[in-house]
């Protein structure tokens, strides 16, 4: 049982990691990570690959909505910009898959500035509405703008390479994005010790309170929105590599809604809390595909109420979390390690 | 014959029902200041109440519009009573997320119920349209303004006279200063929320007879955005006019612009003025500013 919480020097008060058991839960992770590849079939990569997807792109939304307190109902076209960005880059430009990955991700960062700069004076719903309003516009532009996304045909891109190396097989291109979604998730976690980071959960807590204490809340609004869409972008950029092809319909609003929920049934403002809440959306799906499948036996018309009902588990997923667990997936993680570290006393 | 003044003529006849629809949602807000971003899918099981009644059972025009308002009103008072009583208090996100989550809800159920397919009310109007001299209406769109315009006026001197609705206005103005006067807040949200639903639902019945209706007859509720943020959210008056506008430049930009993108100019016309609006008047149009205290 482990008591108290002391350190005897600032470098093990200021570690990411802060004991030695998780850090070698995390090697176990990354190992994990590593080896799964080996051991699992094509369709489990290609799970594996969607929910890293999904980690990248959560991890951003949860920077603006969960850690800035802006809500953001745009996320969806943000990463529409990034996958087109470089889509286009690699067939009209020949750009290496490499170099699109920032670009589309810089792309999409500009997008998101030019949509936060005006929305800086509105918040909460006023706010939310003018995302709301950015999604619908960049929706109508990927549709109608034919001459360069070929509208809703879409971009077709051939197998991105690295080095002259094929990413084309899954298990190739699974690294690259396990090792984007790595990045992506560290670099947040230690947005948070520097003074980008405080400046955004400051803001998120009062606003008007920060600006006093100093923050700029224009630029440091702008940030968020900025590296919010560059973690979209790059995660759509992941996606329309994986997918090699990329339509309007793969980032409709539907897709923003699907990130808030993630970030909400995970964990709002949590980092934590966006990788769990990515992987529970992108799970629970698949295994309902399967449970339902299991009843088909039954009754052959029965997966004609998959879609429904997906849509029903997903609404009901919100709003029961939103309602008894608040903080998500993340407070259930650190309540269950709580009880089981101070097992059998209650506090 | 001139194409303008059938645009802004139809546009208009379609801006009352956006009125309509808005009017349930500024009903909601004003009262309990809750976004419900399922107002489009109240609309939509509004339209499936009245397929049911209608084509299913065979209920005569009248008492199905009837038996629609009170169903609309249950489930208003259901969806108030049984979820948004728990968010009192929560921030902005996690409301409109349950809003989100519920209008989910509400999608799914109504393709597992009535199926994906699309369907057609029965016809419930004279089918002979309506000829002003500058422009024909639609016989669908006629009545259906006519309708919304009713309800309106109905909803409007509700709030003004009844008992009932000026204790809703006390409890939108202070809900302190309403409960102390005696006023039942909480009985309030639910009369909110019945209302709101009424609103919708009519509204969805038009929207339906005029195009038929499917699980994602919802969609049209995003449009009441650009309403309620061009209208300002807590005003009635703001929401008839916000609809009209919003019915007038949807038609124009779609009648004039379409040519030019290939098609869709109606859908992402209202989110562009929007954006126009908001930029110089972050708070709407006629929106009240917030002024914010530590």
């Amino acid at each position: 049982m482990r008591i108290g919480d002391f350190k005897e020097t600032y470098a093990a008060d200021e570690a990411v990691f802060r004991t030695p058991t998780v850090r070698f839960w995390l090697y176990l992770l990354g190992a994990a990570i590593l080896v799964f590849p080996l051991l699992a079939g094509e369709y489990l990569i290609y799970m594996a690959n969607i929910t890293a997807v999904a980690v990248v792109g959560a991890v951003g939304l949860n920077l603006l909505t969960g850690c800035t307190g802006l809500i953001s109902l745009g996320h969806a076209g943000f990463m529409g910009v990034g996958a087109y960005t470089s889509a286009i880059l690699i067939t009209k430009f020949g750009v290496p898959f490499i170099l699109t990955l920032p670009l589309s991700g810089l792309m999409a960062a500009l997008c998101g500035v030019i949509v936060g700069a005006p929305s800086l004076r509105m918040k909460g719903l006023y706010l939310c509405i003018a995302t709301l309003a950015a999604q619908v516009i960049l929706e109508f532009t990927f549709v109608h703008w034919e001459s360069l996304t070929h509208g809703i045909r879409g971009l077709n891109v051939p197998a991105p390479t690295l080095f002259g190396l094929s990413l084309a097989s899954g298990p190739v291109f699974y690294y690259v994005i396990m090792i984007v979604a790595a990045i992506s998730v560290t670099a947040s976690r230690n947005l948070f010790r520097t003074r980008v980071g405080r400046a955004f959960i400051a803001i998120r807590d009062r606003d008007i309170s920060a600006q006093l204490m100093g923050i700029s809340l224009f630029r440091y609004k702008l940030y968020a929105f900025a590296l919010s869409s560059f973690f979209a972008g790059m995660a759509g950029c992941l996606m329309v590599n994986l997918l090699k092809v990329v339509t309007p319909e793969q980032y409709p609003l539907h897709l923003s809604i699907q990130y808030l929920a993630m970030i909400i049934v995970g964990g709002l403002g949590s980092i934590l809390g966006s990788i769990l809440g990515a992987i529970f959306m992108t799970i629970v799906p698949e295994l309902l595909r399967s449970a339902l499948g299991l009843f088909q036996g039954l009754d052959p018309q029965i997966m004609s109420y998959l879609f429904p009902l997906q849509t029903v588990i997903f609404g009901a997923l919100i709003v029961g979390f939103l309602v008894f667990e608040p903080h998500g997936l993340a407070e259930m993680w650190r309540r269950a390690k709580a009880y089981f570290r101070l097992w059998p006393f209650e506090y | 014959m001139d194409i303008l003044p059938q645009l802004i003529v139809s546009g208009l006849a379609t801006g009352g029902v956006y009125a309509l629809i808005a009017l349930g949602f500024v009903l909601i807000y004003k009262a309990t200041h809750i976004i419900n971003f399922a107002t489009g899918e109240f609309m939509m099981i509004g339209a499936y109440f009245c397929y049911t009644f209608m084509a299913l059972a065979g209920v005569p025009v009248l008492p199905a519009f009837l038996l629609v308002m009170v169903c609309a009103a249950i489930l208003g008072f259901l969806v108030e009573r049984v979820i948004l009583r728990h968010m009192l208090g929560q921030p902005v996100i996690s409301i409109i997320m349950v809003t989100i989550g519920l209008s989910s809800i509400l999608m799914g159920l109504a393709e597992i119920i009535w199926t994906s397919q699309f369907k057609n009310l029965p016809p419930m109007f004279p089918r002979a349209p309506l000829n002003l001299g500058v422009a024909v209406v639609r016989s669908n769109l006629a009545y259906g303004f006519l309708i919304s315009m009713a309800a309106v006026g109905a909803f409007a001197l509700i709030f003004k006279y009844a008992k009932a609705g000026v204790a809703m206005r006390a409890t939108a103005g202070d809900q302190m200063a309403a409960f102390s006067m005696g006023i039942n807040v909480k009985s309030m949200f639910s009369l909110a929320w019945a209302l709101g639903g009424i609103a919708a639902a009519l509204g969805g019945v038009i929207i339906g007879a005029i195009g038929g209706i499917s699980p994602i007859l919802g969609g049209v509720g995003l449009k009441i955005f650009p309403v309620v943020i061009l209208g300002g959210l807590d005003s009635i008056g703001g929401a008839v006019l916000g609809g009209l506008i919003i019915g007038v430049l949807e038609n124009l930009a779609g009648g004039y612009l379409d040519p030019f993108f290939g098609g869709g100019v109606k859908e992402v016309a209202p989110f562009v003025f929007m954006v126009l609006v908001l930029l110089f008047k972050p708070y709407g149009l006629f929106g009240k500013e917030e002024i914010e205290r530590l």
